[in-house]
């Protein structure tokens, strides 16, 4: 105790009385923080409830698989054996929690090439197997639903008429504006041309007028590019400058 | 009334009022069952990156559901494509950021191996962004996900810069920061979080670790599982099969 006593009166005067100041703030804060505050003020568990229910709180979009089933049962049905069968009806049709609470407002149904393009556009990352075609030469300007049910859609047989034979004018009719006019629009093919090829050919155009039945100036097609058969290259055949598998667009 | 007589009607009594204070209890105890418990539970996430096609839906429907801005600059979860050329460099690129342009598509020739590897904040065990967010506001829940209070935070972006995995940005609108939360206001009531909802190919499964019976335990179970840096400790909850060595 003595010795104590001889500690505490070595330390001067002024840092004993900074000390007793120090402590008695040390005290304060210690009582206000543990024992004044309530623990609800300190406790995150408030705000952390409350942060789980406001995130409970907001709103569903995509109702989930399961519910479409109830009114649309045929296309249920139809989608649960084909290889659509692992996508959700909302993956094209959108969200639908809306469409449930208020029938009125449809959900989206695509109809161009434009989503399908999504998943089976050709794509050097895409998995192996998985079926992908090439937008460009697929078909072009037609729209998938044509040709695939998008419920159940099967790989369609293609018809492989002419191409068997003719791939590569049928692959370069496919991107050109002729792409959806048939071979035999204006080609006239006898039967006997598939047994024997070379010897029965079929028949190509032969005037200009036959052109001219779409792209004259009388013609009545809307979507063909027109011209005056009488002044447009008069000297000339059609196809000495219009390759017509692929005529240039104008 | 004497002594004998009540000391005769006590031993009726007390028996008597234990059992009706238990039924009471069972009646109450009865609409809290149905409630949502959260220790019940412990969400996760598995992707089968060999399943993944690219197509972007999961990125869209997660904008649509959760109030993501529209800019490919900002997403709750993005789609990252390697491309690994035969003389070893990798490229990494997220489609989205991608979208509009056409797409420059890698020659078909020189690519060793190309996939798609989905990602999304992996709702960590020990997450960073929560040692260093400087007012508490993101914390994890009791079911595993990490959540953001919106009205705690207050947009100094240290969590964006701890996330080792880039999986937090900052909201142009409530300048705050934002993350997946699994939709967590979906799980909580039953359905799936919209990114798997809408993959069509079920790349993404949902599950919840502590039931055995989830498609989650068993996609861990079959499935030959990696998780994203694991030497950072963070124990992360999106467990990837077969992941490729280059993934980051």
């Amino acid at each position: 105790m003595e010795k104590m006593k001889g500690v505490l009166e070595k330390i001067p005067e002024q840092i004993r009385r900074l000390l007793i100041v120090i402590a008695v703030i040390i005290t304060g804060v210690v009582t206000v923080r543990y024992f004044i505050l309530p623990s609800s003020l300190t406790d995150r568990r408030f705000h952390r409830e409350s942060t789980v229910q406001r995130e409970t709180a907001k709103n569903i979009v995509f109702a989930g698989a399961s519910v479409c089933g109830a009114c649309h049962a045929d296309q249920a049905a139809k989608k649960k054996i084909g290889y659509h069968k692992t996508l959700s009806c909302e993956t094209c049709h959108g969200p639908a929690q809306v469409h449930i609470e208020n029938p009125a407002t449809k959900p989206t149904a695509p109809r161009g090439r434009e989503f399908c393009v999504f998943c089976h556009a050709f794509d050097p990352s895409r998995p192996t197997g998985f079926p992908q075609i090439n937008p460009v030469l697929h078909n072009p300007i037609k729209a998938c639903v044509t040709c695939h049910h998008p419920h159940d859609p099967v790989p369609s047989e293609t018809p492989r008429e002419c191409s068997a034979c003719h791939a590569q004018i049928a692959s370069i009719k496919t991107v050109s504006p002729h792409a959806l006019i048939g071979c035999t629009s204006c080609h006239t093919v006898p039967a006997k041309h598939k047994i024997t090829p070379r010897s029965v050919k079929p028949t190509k155009p032969e005037t200009r007028e036959f052109c001219g039945k779409c792209h004259g100036k009388e013609s009545d097609r809307k979507d063909a590019p027109k011209i005056d058969l009488a002044t447009h290259g008069e000297r000339f055949l059609c196809w000495e400058c219009h390759y017509p598998h692929r005529p240039e667009r104008m | 009334m004497d002594r004998r007589k009540f000391l005769k009607n006590a031993i009726w009594f007390i028996p008597a009022a234990g059992l009706f204070r238990r039924f009471l209890k069972d009646a109450y105890a009865k609409p809290g069952n149905g409630r949502y418990d959260p220790n019940h539970h412990l969400y996760g996430m598995g992707i089968d990156i060999d399943k993944c096609i690219g197509c972007g839906l999961c990125i869209e429907a997660c904008k649509k559901e959760n109030n993501v801005p529209k800019e490919p600059f900002f997403c709750r979860t993005w789609v990252e494509r390697y491309v690994i050329r035969k003389d070893g460099s990798v490229t990494v690129e997220s489609i989205e950021a991608q979208k509009g342009k056409p797409r420059a598509k890698p020659e078909e020739t020189d690519i060793l191996r190309s996939f798609f590897v989905p990602k999304l904040c992996n709702q960590c065990a020990n997450p960073p962004c929560v040692q260093v967010c400087p007012v508490g506001a993101t914390f994890p829940t009791e079911d595993g996900v990490v959540l953001v209070d919106s009205k705690r935070c207050i947009g100094c972006r240290y969590c964006i810069q701890a996330c080792p995995y880039g999986a937090r940005y900052l909201h142009p609108e409530t300048r705050t920061a934002d993350k997946c939360t699994f939709c967590y206001h979906r799980v909580v009531k039953g359905l799936l979080p919209a990114c798997v909802e809408v993959c069509p190919t079920q790349a993404r499964v949902f599950g919840d670790l502590k039931s055995m019976a989830s498609r989650l335990v068993r996609f861990t179970r079959m499935n030959k599982i990696h998780v994203l840096k694991p030497h950072l400790n963070t124990e992360p909850k999106v467990y990837y099969a077969d992941l490729d060595g280059e993934v980051r």
